[in-house]
């Protein structure tokens, strides 16, 4: 066999140290993880503290997504409700509600005369002996309009405005208003859990890097021979990273389970509120798309923990 | 060429100690020489400013013909792979076995795995401790933790091996046996520099022997005139 020649000889050569600090790698996550386990109490504490930290915020945004998604369920049934002018009589109101029956942007009209509002209130108030002592009855005639799906708020809200300029019209409602002051409570709580987010992250860094701190003092002597035999600092930085991203990796996983035993024991309540409401709603879960996010976001809140404590202490020690 | 240079080198501690004055000396490649002194005479910082634990306030220090003037923090760890080092301590790590401890330099400088299990078998087999690669450290005797360390600091073929009070804490006859090592170790041409008090017993043997005297070399001729000594 012919010798190898220098070039091949530099490339095997190169093969042979990228393989090694592959393995190397390799060894060090395995290592960093034995260690984690060997510890299994303290880690299962570090684990459930960062697991509950960033379980909260991840509670709060599938609360908000199921938030929303009722909103948009009855976002597509909006409805505004004409109270007309007690002095409009019958007539006048049926054929304003056959006229808006034949307006381009309405879909539905549905007319209550003043004495069927008033059985209907009679019948789900429970005011019937207050509304017996009136002489006269207090209620306006209704109309209520279904307006074309796919309308915008801007539409619906300029479509409210021409009707209440209508002369028999006392006033309108637009049914979507609690959808719309939903949705402002949701952009809140969006808000809000942002900020709890960060400020959550903040402390699983924090947890984090000082746990790191710890792991790096337990570990000084092997710090300063590895310094000795020429151990460069990312050789030393490497555990700590890899112990790092661990914990946050293992928080991420118990931030999961925090989540789903939550949802499940909400899923009860949630259907038998829902079932009040005559609503088939049901709480949805962490998609793939969030529980992978969750673990990488822990995985990466690991990382900066572990980097910024790294940074911070093992400059310190030096063989002296 | 000389493997170790000091170009009048002076190291003063904050608070004005001056550990070092002036230091010259020259170990050409494939020497052995001995550095003696009272505790405080500088031999720690001697071995320090070569590995880089310290800098000189004044002078140069060349090691293979580097100056270390230009070895910046994160290539200090590629000059001390060129030098191996025994350390009176041992500075071996007890959570781990002989074999380990003695493949820490090529893991850190990424020797392929087949590799390293030869290099160091090799390795303990000179110490004679092949038998016990599988112990922890601890279980070993101060000779043979010594071994060990010798073994560590050689694994990795550096051209330069630094000792500093290797046989301080061995009886006569083990002593004898570490010191003959390092000689083995110099006779297939590795520069060796041992710190050691021990008079009688660097004396015994045929190389030269450097002493510092409140931070400054006091050169003394070969105790045989065979091994030259151009201090």
């Amino acid at each position: 066999m012919a010798e190898p020649t220098g070039a091949q000889r530099r490339q095997s050569r190169w093969r042979d140290m990228l393989a090694g600090w592959r393995a190397h790698h390799g060894e060090v996550a395995l290592d960093s993880f034995k260690r984690l386990l060997a510890q299994p109490v303290s880690s299962a504490m570090t684990w459930l503290v960062i697991g509950i930290a960033l379980a909260l915020p991840a509670s709060l945004y599938v609360g908000l997504v199921n938030l929303q998604s009722l909103g948009e369920a009855w976002d597509s049934s909006a409805r505004l409700s004409l109270y007309l002018k007690l002095d409009v009589d019958d007539v006048r109101g049926r054929a304003l509600a056959e006229t808006l029956h034949n307006d381009a942007a309405v879909v539905a009209v549905q007319y209550t005369d003043r004495a069927t509002a008033l059985a209907e209130f009679r019948a789900i108030s429970g005011f019937a002996d207050v509304l017996d002592g009136l002489n006269e009855n207090p209620l306006p005639a209704l109309i209520t309009v279904e307006p074309v799906t796919g309308l915008s708020a801007d539409n619906l809200a300029g479509l409210q405005q021409r009707l209440a300029e209508l002369p028999e019209v006392d006033s309108v409602q637009l049914d979507l208003e609690w959808v719309q002051r939903l949705y402002a409570l949701v952009r809140l709580g969006q808000r809000l859990a942002m900020t709890l987010a960060g400020l959550l992250s903040l402390g699983v860094v924090l947890v984090i890097g000082n746990t790191i701190r710890l792991a790096i003092e337990g570990r000084r002597e092997e710090i300063v021979v590895i310094k000795l035999v020429g151990g460069t600092d990312a050789f030393v930085r490497r555990p700590f990273l890899y112990t790092g991203l661990w914990y946050g990796v293992g928080g991420g996983l118990c931030a999961w389970v925090v989540v789903g035993i939550s949802l499940l024991m909400m899923r009860g309540p949630v259907a038998r509120l829902a079932g009040l409401y005559g609503s088939d709603f049901s709480l949805d879960g962490l998609g793939i798309g969030a529980t992978l996010l969750l673990w990488l976001a822990g995985g990466l809140l690991g990382l900066v923990g572990a980097w910024l404590a790294v940074a911070r202490h093992l400059g310190d020690i030096e063989p002296r | 060429m000389a493997m170790i240079r000091f170009d009048s080198v002076s190291k003063r501690y904050p608070g004005g100690y001056e550990a070092l004055s002036r230091a010259s000396f020259d170990i050409a490649e494939g020497q052995m020489v001995f550095l003696t002194g009272h505790s405080g005479a500088g031999k720690s910082t001697l071995l320090k400013l070569m590995m880089l634990m310290e800098r000189p306030s004044q002078g140069q220090v060349f090691i293979n013909g580097q100056n270390l003037r230009n070895v910046g923090r994160t290539k200090i760890p590629f000059l001390r792979r060129q030098i191996g080092v025994v350390f009176q301590n041992h500075q071996l790590l007890f959570d781990r076995s002989v074999f380990d401890n003695v493949a820490l330099p090529l893991v850190i400088s990424g020797c392929p795995h087949h590799e390293i299990g030869r290099r160091v078998r090799a390795a303990l087999d000179k110490v004679g401790l092949l038998n016990k690669e599988r112990n922890n450290p601890i279980t070993l005797s101060g000779g043979e933790q010594q071994r060990v360390g010798i073994a560590r600091a050689v694994v990795n073929k550096p051209p330069v091996l630094l000792a500093d009070e290797p046989t301080g804490n061995l009886d006569p006859q083990l002593a004898t046996e570490i010191m003959n090592l390092f000689r083995q170790f110099n006779q297939v041409g590795v520069t060796v520099l041992i710190a050691s008090h021990d008079i009688a017993l660097i004396k015994s043997l045929p190389y030269p022997i450097m002493s510092l005297k409140q931070g400054h070399v006091v050169r003394q001729p070969a105790t045989q005139a065979e091994v030259p000594f151009d201090g």
